[in-house]
Protein backbone atom coordinates (compact mmCIF):
# COMPACT_ATOMS: atom_id res chain seq x y z
CA UNK A 1 0.00 0.00 0.00
CA UNK A 2 1.18 3.48 -0.74
CA UNK A 3 2.13 5.82 2.08
CA UNK A 4 2.45 9.03 0.07
CA UNK A 5 0.33 11.27 -2.12
CA UNK A 6 1.18 13.89 -4.73
CA UNK A 7 -1.43 16.64 -4.60
CA UNK A 8 -1.39 19.08 -7.51
CA UNK A 9 -2.95 22.42 -6.70
CA UNK A 10 -3.40 25.94 -8.01
CA UNK A 11 -0.51 27.04 -5.80
CA UNK A 12 1.94 24.19 -5.70
CA UNK A 13 2.61 20.46 -5.55
CA UNK A 14 2.08 19.10 -2.04
CA UNK A 15 3.45 15.84 -0.70
CA UNK A 16 1.21 14.18 1.85
CA UNK A 17 2.64 11.25 3.80
CA UNK A 18 1.44 8.65 6.28
CA UNK A 19 3.37 8.55 9.53
CA UNK A 20 2.28 6.68 12.65
CA UNK A 21 -1.10 6.08 11.11
CA UNK A 22 -1.75 9.77 10.37
CA UNK A 23 -1.65 11.57 7.04
CA UNK A 24 -0.08 15.03 6.94
CA UNK A 25 1.49 17.48 4.53
CA UNK A 26 5.22 16.78 4.56
CA UNK A 27 6.49 18.87 1.67
CA UNK A 28 5.69 21.31 -1.07
CA UNK A 29 7.35 21.99 -4.41
CA UNK A 30 6.68 24.80 -6.87
CA UNK A 31 4.98 26.81 -4.13
CA UNK A 32 2.93 29.60 -5.65
CA UNK A 33 2.82 28.04 -9.11
CA UNK A 34 -0.12 26.40 -10.83
CA UNK A 35 0.53 22.64 -10.89
CA UNK A 36 -2.12 21.03 -13.05
CA UNK A 37 -1.04 17.39 -12.88
CA UNK A 38 1.67 15.07 -11.58
CA UNK A 39 2.79 11.53 -12.28
CA UNK A 40 4.77 9.07 -10.18
CA UNK A 41 6.23 6.44 -12.52
CA UNK A 42 6.15 3.12 -10.65
CA UNK A 43 8.69 1.60 -13.06
CA UNK A 44 11.63 3.80 -12.12
CA UNK A 45 10.54 6.12 -9.32
CA UNK A 46 10.72 9.26 -11.44
CA UNK A 47 8.14 11.95 -10.81
CA UNK A 48 6.77 14.43 -13.28
CA UNK A 49 4.95 17.71 -12.63
CA UNK A 50 3.05 19.77 -15.18
CA UNK A 51 2.94 23.50 -14.53
CA UNK A 52 0.89 26.20 -16.18
CA UNK A 53 2.55 29.57 -15.74
CA UNK A 54 -0.27 31.44 -17.45
CA UNK A 55 1.70 34.26 -19.02
CA UNK A 56 4.68 32.06 -19.76
CA UNK A 57 3.01 28.85 -20.84
CA UNK A 58 2.90 25.18 -19.91
CA UNK A 59 6.07 23.55 -18.58
CA UNK A 60 7.06 20.07 -17.52
CA UNK A 61 9.45 19.18 -14.71
CA UNK A 62 11.01 15.83 -13.78
CA UNK A 63 12.42 14.77 -10.44
CA UNK A 64 16.16 14.34 -9.95
CA UNK A 65 18.19 13.00 -7.06
CA UNK A 66 18.28 16.49 -5.58
CA UNK A 67 15.06 18.12 -6.69
CA UNK A 68 13.52 18.91 -10.05
CA UNK A 69 14.69 19.79 -13.54
CA UNK A 70 12.71 21.36 -16.34
CA UNK A 71 12.37 19.11 -19.37
CA UNK A 72 10.71 19.60 -22.72
CA UNK A 73 7.00 20.20 -22.67
CA UNK A 74 5.04 18.62 -25.49
CA UNK A 75 4.91 21.09 -28.38
CA UNK A 76 2.60 21.10 -31.38
CA UNK A 77 4.15 20.97 -34.86
CA UNK A 78 4.19 24.09 -37.01
CA UNK A 79 0.85 24.70 -38.65
CA UNK A 80 1.28 24.25 -42.41
CA UNK A 81 1.69 27.51 -44.32
CA UNK A 82 -1.71 28.80 -45.38
CA UNK A 83 -3.61 26.17 -43.39
CA UNK A 84 -6.58 27.57 -41.53
CA UNK A 85 -8.56 25.86 -38.83
CA UNK A 86 -11.09 27.44 -36.51
CA UNK A 87 -12.34 26.29 -33.15
CA UNK A 88 -16.01 25.84 -32.29
CA UNK A 89 -16.26 29.60 -31.75
CA UNK A 90 -14.99 30.40 -35.21
CA UNK A 91 -11.70 31.66 -33.91
CA UNK A 92 -8.38 30.42 -35.28
CA UNK A 93 -7.35 27.27 -33.41
CA UNK A 94 -3.87 27.75 -32.06
CA UNK A 95 -1.76 24.61 -32.41
CA UNK A 96 -0.05 25.15 -29.09
CA UNK A 97 -0.12 23.30 -25.78
CA UNK A 98 -2.66 25.10 -23.62
CA UNK A 99 -2.64 22.56 -20.77
CA UNK A 100 -1.19 19.17 -19.93
CA UNK A 101 -4.27 17.16 -18.97
CA UNK A 102 -3.05 13.56 -18.93
CA UNK A 103 0.27 12.04 -17.87
CA UNK A 104 0.47 8.26 -17.89
CA UNK A 105 3.35 5.80 -17.77
CA UNK A 106 3.66 3.35 -20.64
CA UNK A 107 3.69 -0.43 -20.19
CA UNK A 108 6.11 -2.31 -18.02
CA UNK A 109 7.85 -3.64 -21.12
CA UNK A 110 8.64 -0.14 -22.44
CA UNK A 111 10.67 1.74 -19.80
CA UNK A 112 10.85 5.44 -20.39
CA UNK A 113 7.63 5.63 -22.39
CA UNK A 114 5.30 8.35 -21.13
CA UNK A 115 1.98 9.34 -22.70
CA UNK A 116 0.72 12.91 -22.44
CA UNK A 117 -2.66 14.36 -23.31
CA UNK A 118 -3.20 18.07 -23.79
CA UNK A 119 -5.57 20.87 -24.60
CA UNK A 120 -6.44 21.51 -27.46
CA UNK A 121 -6.53 17.73 -27.97
CA UNK A 122 -3.03 16.66 -28.98
CA UNK A 123 -1.70 13.30 -27.77
CA UNK A 124 2.06 12.96 -27.29
CA UNK A 125 4.41 10.05 -26.61
CA UNK A 126 7.89 10.18 -25.16
CA UNK A 127 10.31 7.28 -25.37
CA UNK A 128 12.99 8.87 -23.21
CA UNK A 129 11.39 9.76 -19.86
CA UNK A 130 9.97 13.02 -21.19
CA UNK A 131 13.22 14.35 -22.60
CA UNK A 132 11.56 14.67 -26.01
CA UNK A 133 8.03 14.24 -27.31
CA UNK A 134 6.42 13.04 -30.50
CA UNK A 135 2.92 14.10 -31.39
CA UNK A 136 0.53 11.37 -32.49
CA UNK A 137 -0.21 12.87 -35.88
CA UNK A 138 -2.32 9.85 -36.75
CA UNK A 139 -4.88 11.00 -34.18
CA UNK A 140 -4.43 14.74 -34.64
CA UNK A 141 -4.84 14.39 -38.41
CA UNK A 142 -7.87 12.11 -38.15
CA UNK A 143 -10.73 13.89 -39.97
CA UNK A 144 -13.05 13.46 -37.00
CA UNK A 145 -10.65 15.27 -34.69
CA UNK A 146 -12.04 18.50 -36.05
CA UNK A 147 -15.40 17.56 -34.55
CA UNK A 148 -13.94 17.62 -31.06
CA UNK A 149 -15.19 20.52 -28.97
CA UNK A 150 -14.51 22.21 -25.68
CA UNK A 151 -16.10 20.67 -22.61
CA UNK A 152 -15.78 22.87 -19.58
CA UNK A 153 -12.74 24.52 -21.12
CA UNK A 154 -12.99 26.40 -24.41
CA UNK A 155 -10.75 23.85 -26.10
CA UNK A 156 -11.03 20.07 -26.40
CA UNK A 157 -9.00 18.25 -23.77
CA UNK A 158 -7.47 14.77 -23.95
CA UNK A 159 -7.63 13.77 -20.30
CA UNK A 160 -7.66 9.98 -19.97
CA UNK A 161 -5.13 7.45 -21.26
CA UNK A 162 -5.37 3.70 -20.59
CA UNK A 163 -2.50 1.41 -21.62
CA UNK A 164 -3.47 -2.27 -21.86
CA UNK A 165 -1.46 -4.02 -19.10
CA UNK A 166 -1.15 -7.12 -21.28
CA UNK A 167 -0.16 -5.36 -24.50
CA UNK A 168 1.41 -1.91 -24.40
CA UNK A 169 0.64 -1.28 -28.06
CA UNK A 170 -3.05 -1.12 -27.24
CA UNK A 171 -4.06 2.28 -25.87
CA UNK A 172 -7.40 3.98 -25.22
CA UNK A 173 -7.77 7.73 -24.80
CA UNK A 174 -10.76 9.90 -23.99
CA UNK A 175 -11.53 13.47 -24.94
CA UNK A 176 -13.84 16.11 -23.53
CA UNK A 177 -15.56 16.37 -25.92
CA UNK A 178 -14.64 13.83 -28.58
CA UNK A 179 -15.44 10.46 -27.04
CA UNK A 180 -13.11 7.47 -26.78
CA UNK A 181 -10.37 6.54 -29.25
CA UNK A 182 -8.42 3.29 -29.50
CA UNK A 183 -5.21 2.12 -31.13
CA UNK A 184 -4.02 -1.48 -31.27
CA UNK A 185 -0.73 -0.64 -32.97
CA UNK A 186 0.96 1.92 -30.70
CA UNK A 187 -0.70 4.79 -32.49
CA UNK A 188 -0.20 3.85 -36.13
CA UNK A 189 -3.98 4.13 -36.54
CA UNK A 190 -6.94 5.03 -34.37
CA UNK A 191 -10.59 4.05 -34.29
CA UNK A 192 -13.48 5.54 -32.41
CA UNK A 193 -14.96 3.52 -29.57
CA UNK A 194 -17.85 4.14 -27.21
CA UNK A 195 -21.16 3.07 -28.69
CA UNK A 196 -23.99 3.34 -26.21
CA UNK A 197 -23.04 6.53 -24.45
CA UNK A 198 -25.62 9.29 -24.50
CA UNK A 199 -25.31 13.06 -24.76
CA UNK A 200 -28.14 15.43 -23.77
CA UNK A 201 -26.42 18.60 -25.01
CA UNK A 202 -26.72 17.88 -28.75
CA UNK A 203 -29.73 17.46 -31.06
CA UNK A 204 -31.49 14.07 -30.98
CA UNK A 205 -29.83 12.82 -34.15
CA UNK A 206 -26.42 13.23 -32.49
CA UNK A 207 -27.33 11.93 -29.03
CA UNK A 208 -25.55 8.61 -29.51
CA UNK A 209 -22.81 9.79 -31.87
CA UNK A 210 -19.58 8.50 -30.25
CA UNK A 211 -17.64 11.63 -31.21
CA UNK A 212 -20.15 13.89 -29.46
CA UNK A 213 -19.65 12.24 -26.08
CA UNK A 214 -18.30 14.28 -23.19
CA UNK A 215 -16.36 11.65 -21.30
CA UNK A 216 -15.21 13.24 -18.05
CA UNK A 217 -13.00 10.33 -17.06
CA UNK A 218 -12.22 6.86 -18.43
CA UNK A 219 -10.61 4.11 -16.35
CA UNK A 220 -9.77 0.48 -17.05
CA UNK A 221 -9.47 -2.41 -14.61
CA UNK A 222 -5.83 -3.55 -14.80
CA UNK A 223 -6.67 -7.20 -14.02
CA UNK A 224 -9.62 -7.27 -16.42
CA UNK A 225 -8.90 -4.80 -19.23
CA UNK A 226 -12.17 -5.54 -20.98
CA UNK A 227 -13.91 -3.69 -18.15
CA UNK A 228 -13.95 0.10 -18.48
CA UNK A 229 -15.84 2.68 -16.47
CA UNK A 230 -16.80 6.16 -17.63
CA UNK A 231 -17.93 9.15 -15.66
CA UNK A 232 -19.69 11.09 -18.40
CA UNK A 233 -21.26 14.52 -18.48
CA UNK A 234 -24.63 12.80 -18.59
CA UNK A 235 -24.11 9.88 -16.28
CA UNK A 236 -22.17 6.74 -15.47
CA UNK A 237 -21.43 4.16 -18.18
CA UNK A 238 -19.76 0.74 -18.01
CA UNK A 239 -18.26 -1.45 -20.73
CA UNK A 240 -17.39 -5.14 -20.69
CA UNK A 241 -15.90 -5.29 -24.18
CA UNK A 242 -12.93 -2.92 -24.07
CA UNK A 243 -15.01 0.15 -24.65
CA UNK A 244 -16.72 -0.96 -27.84
CA UNK A 245 -20.14 -0.67 -26.21
CA UNK A 246 -21.31 0.89 -22.99
CA UNK A 247 -24.36 0.48 -20.79
CA UNK A 248 -25.74 3.33 -18.74
CA UNK A 249 -26.03 2.99 -14.98
CA UNK A 250 -29.11 4.82 -13.74
CA UNK A 251 -30.98 5.31 -10.51
CA UNK A 252 -27.88 6.07 -8.45
CA UNK A 253 -28.39 8.31 -5.41
CA UNK A 254 -27.62 11.12 -4.89
CA UNK A 255 -26.71 11.58 -8.56
CA UNK A 256 -24.73 10.24 -11.50
CA UNK A 257 -23.09 13.57 -12.36
CA UNK A 258 -19.46 14.10 -11.50
CA UNK A 259 -15.98 14.15 -12.94
CA UNK A 260 -13.92 11.39 -11.32
CA UNK A 261 -14.07 7.61 -11.31
CA UNK A 262 -11.70 4.98 -9.91
CA UNK A 263 -11.82 1.24 -10.52
CA UNK A 264 -10.36 -1.45 -8.30
CA UNK A 265 -7.14 -2.95 -9.76
CA UNK A 266 -8.37 -6.57 -9.46
CA UNK A 267 -12.14 -6.34 -9.02
CA UNK A 268 -13.69 -4.97 -12.21
CA UNK A 269 -17.13 -4.63 -10.63
CA UNK A 270 -15.86 -2.28 -7.92
CA UNK A 271 -15.70 1.43 -8.72
CA UNK A 272 -15.95 4.76 -6.90
CA UNK A 273 -17.45 8.12 -7.87
CA UNK A 274 -17.85 11.56 -6.24
CA UNK A 275 -21.28 12.88 -7.25
CA UNK A 276 -22.56 16.40 -7.61
CA UNK A 277 -26.11 17.54 -8.22
CA UNK A 278 -26.03 18.03 -11.97
CA UNK A 279 -24.13 19.80 -14.71
CA UNK A 280 -25.82 23.12 -14.06
CA UNK A 281 -25.40 22.76 -10.28
CA UNK A 282 -21.92 21.49 -9.63
CA UNK A 283 -22.05 21.14 -5.88
CA UNK A 284 -22.81 18.19 -3.59
CA UNK A 285 -26.52 17.62 -3.05
CA UNK A 286 -27.83 19.30 0.11
CA UNK A 287 -24.27 20.33 0.97
CA UNK A 288 -23.40 16.72 1.85
CA UNK A 289 -20.10 15.49 0.45
CA UNK A 290 -20.35 11.78 -0.37
CA UNK A 291 -18.54 9.09 -2.32
CA UNK A 292 -20.53 6.40 -4.09
CA UNK A 293 -19.21 2.87 -4.51
CA UNK A 294 -20.46 -0.11 -6.40
CA UNK A 295 -19.20 -3.64 -5.82
CA UNK A 296 -21.48 -5.37 -8.29
CA UNK A 297 -20.81 -3.68 -11.60
CA UNK A 298 -23.32 -0.89 -11.02
CA UNK A 299 -26.37 -2.85 -9.90
CA UNK A 300 -26.22 -1.22 -6.48
CA UNK A 301 -24.25 1.55 -4.80
CA UNK A 302 -23.13 2.38 -1.29
CA UNK A 303 -23.27 6.04 -0.31
CA UNK A 304 -20.17 6.60 1.79
CA UNK A 305 -20.29 9.49 4.26
CA UNK A 306 -18.32 8.54 7.37
CA UNK A 307 -15.74 11.25 8.01
CA UNK A 308 -16.96 13.50 5.19
CA UNK A 309 -18.67 16.86 5.86
CA UNK A 310 -22.43 16.51 5.80
CA UNK A 311 -23.54 20.11 5.91
CA UNK A 312 -22.59 23.18 3.88
CA UNK A 313 -19.95 21.35 1.89
CA UNK A 314 -19.48 22.79 -1.59
CA UNK A 315 -16.49 20.75 -2.66
CA UNK A 316 -16.10 19.83 -6.32
CA UNK A 317 -13.75 16.96 -7.12
CA UNK A 318 -12.13 17.19 -10.52
CA UNK A 319 -11.48 14.23 -12.80
CA UNK A 320 -7.89 13.65 -11.72
CA UNK A 321 -8.51 14.42 -8.06
CA UNK A 322 -9.72 10.97 -6.94
CA UNK A 323 -6.98 8.37 -6.47
CA UNK A 324 -6.83 4.70 -5.55
CA UNK A 325 -3.60 2.96 -4.56
CA UNK A 326 -2.24 -0.08 -6.37
CA UNK A 327 -3.44 -2.39 -3.61
CA UNK A 328 -7.01 -1.21 -4.06
CA UNK A 329 -7.38 -0.38 -0.37
CA UNK A 330 -6.55 3.30 0.04
CA UNK A 331 -8.37 6.15 -1.61
CA UNK A 332 -7.80 9.88 -1.53
CA UNK A 333 -9.50 12.87 -3.06
CA UNK A 334 -9.04 16.62 -3.08
CA UNK A 335 -11.51 19.38 -3.82
CA UNK A 336 -11.79 22.78 -5.42
CA UNK A 337 -12.25 24.30 -1.98
CA UNK A 338 -9.00 22.89 -0.66
CA UNK A 339 -10.17 19.80 1.16
CA UNK A 340 -8.21 16.56 1.15
CA UNK A 341 -9.53 13.26 2.49
CA UNK A 342 -7.96 9.80 2.76
CA UNK A 343 -9.60 6.42 3.32
CA UNK A 344 -7.75 3.25 4.31
CA UNK A 345 -10.75 0.96 4.03
CA UNK A 346 -11.96 1.34 0.45
CA UNK A 347 -14.06 4.35 1.33
CA UNK A 348 -15.97 3.02 4.31
CA UNK A 349 -14.47 5.82 6.41
CA UNK A 350 -12.51 8.95 5.64
CA UNK A 351 -10.05 11.20 7.48
CA UNK A 352 -9.69 14.85 6.60
CA UNK A 353 -6.03 15.70 6.08
CA UNK A 354 -6.69 19.42 5.62
CA UNK A 355 -9.33 21.76 4.31
CA UNK A 356 -7.06 24.71 3.65
CA UNK A 357 -5.17 23.68 0.52
CA UNK A 358 -5.35 25.76 -2.63
CA UNK A 359 -7.87 24.42 -5.19
CA UNK A 360 -6.91 20.80 -5.88
CA UNK A 361 -6.54 19.68 -9.49
CA UNK A 362 -5.09 16.21 -9.13
CA UNK A 363 -4.31 13.59 -6.50
CA UNK A 364 -2.08 10.60 -7.14
CA UNK A 365 -0.53 7.99 -4.86
CA UNK A 366 3.24 8.18 -5.17
CA UNK B 1 24.32 42.82 -20.53
CA UNK B 2 24.55 39.96 -23.00
CA UNK B 3 25.56 40.78 -26.55
CA UNK B 4 24.51 38.46 -29.35
CA UNK B 5 25.17 38.24 -33.06
CA UNK B 6 27.79 40.93 -33.36
CA UNK B 7 30.18 42.72 -31.10
CA UNK B 8 30.55 45.67 -33.45
CA UNK B 9 27.58 47.88 -32.74
CA UNK B 10 28.33 50.20 -35.64
CA UNK B 11 28.09 47.41 -38.19
CA UNK B 12 24.36 46.81 -37.89
CA UNK B 13 21.23 47.89 -36.10
CA UNK B 14 21.77 46.83 -32.52
CA UNK B 15 18.71 46.77 -30.32
CA UNK B 16 18.61 46.51 -26.57
CA UNK B 17 16.19 43.95 -25.12
CA UNK B 18 14.89 44.18 -21.58
CA UNK B 19 12.88 41.30 -20.14
CA UNK B 20 10.27 41.57 -17.40
CA UNK B 21 11.45 40.77 -13.91
CA UNK B 22 8.51 38.35 -13.60
CA UNK B 23 10.08 35.83 -15.94
CA UNK B 24 13.44 35.83 -14.22
CA UNK B 25 12.44 33.39 -11.47
CA UNK B 26 11.61 30.81 -14.14
CA UNK B 27 14.48 31.37 -16.53
CA UNK B 28 17.30 33.90 -16.44
CA UNK B 29 16.78 36.52 -19.13
CA UNK B 30 19.44 39.18 -18.70
CA UNK B 31 19.32 42.41 -20.63
CA UNK B 32 20.68 41.77 -24.08
CA UNK B 33 21.84 43.48 -27.25
CA UNK B 34 21.34 41.92 -30.64
CA UNK B 35 21.21 43.01 -34.27
CA UNK B 36 18.12 42.87 -36.44
CA UNK B 37 15.67 44.77 -38.62
CA UNK B 38 12.57 43.40 -36.91
CA UNK B 39 11.51 42.24 -33.46
CA UNK B 40 11.69 38.67 -34.79
CA UNK B 41 15.28 39.12 -35.95
CA UNK B 42 16.40 40.49 -32.62
CA UNK B 43 14.56 38.02 -30.42
CA UNK B 44 15.57 34.94 -32.41
CA UNK B 45 19.18 35.99 -32.08
CA UNK B 46 18.76 36.36 -28.33
CA UNK B 47 16.94 33.02 -28.08
CA UNK B 48 19.68 31.29 -30.04
CA UNK B 49 21.92 32.09 -27.10
CA UNK B 50 19.22 31.41 -24.49
CA UNK B 51 16.97 28.68 -25.93
CA UNK B 52 15.08 27.95 -22.72
CA UNK B 53 13.73 31.50 -22.69
CA UNK B 54 12.08 31.01 -26.07
CA UNK B 55 9.25 28.77 -24.88
CA UNK B 56 8.47 31.14 -22.01
CA UNK B 57 7.76 34.00 -24.37
CA UNK B 58 6.70 32.38 -27.67
CA UNK B 59 4.09 29.66 -28.16
CA UNK B 60 4.42 26.44 -30.19
CA UNK B 61 3.81 28.37 -33.44
CA UNK B 62 6.50 30.93 -32.56
CA UNK B 63 3.90 33.63 -31.97
CA UNK B 64 4.06 35.86 -28.93
CA UNK B 65 2.30 34.17 -26.01
CA UNK B 66 -1.19 35.47 -25.42
CA UNK B 67 -0.37 37.24 -22.18
CA UNK B 68 3.04 38.57 -23.10
CA UNK B 69 3.40 42.00 -24.64
CA UNK B 70 6.30 43.78 -26.33
CA UNK B 71 7.04 47.48 -26.60
CA UNK B 72 9.49 48.92 -29.11
CA UNK B 73 10.56 52.41 -28.16
CA UNK B 74 7.41 52.82 -26.13
CA UNK B 75 4.93 51.44 -28.70
CA UNK B 76 3.13 48.13 -28.40
CA UNK B 77 3.94 45.90 -31.34
CA UNK B 78 1.11 45.04 -33.75
CA UNK B 79 2.25 41.82 -35.36
CA UNK B 80 2.13 39.31 -32.54
CA UNK B 81 2.26 36.32 -34.91
CA UNK B 82 5.25 37.13 -37.11
CA UNK B 83 6.86 39.84 -34.94
CA UNK B 84 7.56 41.84 -38.07
CA UNK B 85 7.44 45.23 -36.38
CA UNK B 86 10.47 47.24 -37.37
CA UNK B 87 13.33 47.88 -35.02
CA UNK B 88 15.25 51.11 -35.44
CA UNK B 89 18.85 51.81 -34.86
CA UNK B 90 19.47 51.70 -31.12
CA UNK B 91 15.88 50.76 -30.33
CA UNK B 92 14.92 49.43 -26.95
CA UNK B 93 12.61 46.42 -26.80
CA UNK B 94 10.75 45.77 -23.56
CA UNK B 95 9.22 42.32 -23.04
CA UNK B 96 6.51 42.41 -20.36
CA UNK B 97 3.82 40.17 -19.03
CA UNK B 98 0.47 41.64 -20.00
CA UNK B 99 -1.96 42.48 -17.23
CA UNK B 100 -4.61 40.62 -19.22
CA UNK B 101 -3.15 37.41 -17.88
CA UNK B 102 -4.03 38.28 -14.30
Amino acid sequence: MSDALMVSTRKGLFTVSRKAGQWAITGVDFLGDNVTLALSDRRDGRRYAALDHGHFGVKLHRSTANGWEEIAAPAYPPKPEGYEENDMWGRPLNWSTARIWALVAGGRDEPGVIWCGTLPGGLFRSGDHGQSWEMMRTLWDHPKRKQWMGGGADLPGLHSICVDPSNSRRVWVAVSTGGIWFTENAGASWTQRGEGMRAEYVPPELTHDPVAQDVHCLVQCPAAPDRMWVQHHNGIFVSSDEGRTFSEITGVEPSTFGFAVAVHPREPDTAWFVPEIKDEKRIPREGRLVVTRTRDGGKSFDVLTKGLPQSHAYDVVYRHALALDDAGERLAFGSTTGGLWVSEDQGDSWACVTHTLPPVYAVRFA
Amino acid sequence: METYGSTRRESATMAKVVFTANVQRHVACPEAEAPGQTVRDVLETVFAGNPQARSYLLDDQSALRKHVTIFVDGRVIRDRARLSDAVGNASTIYVFQALSGG
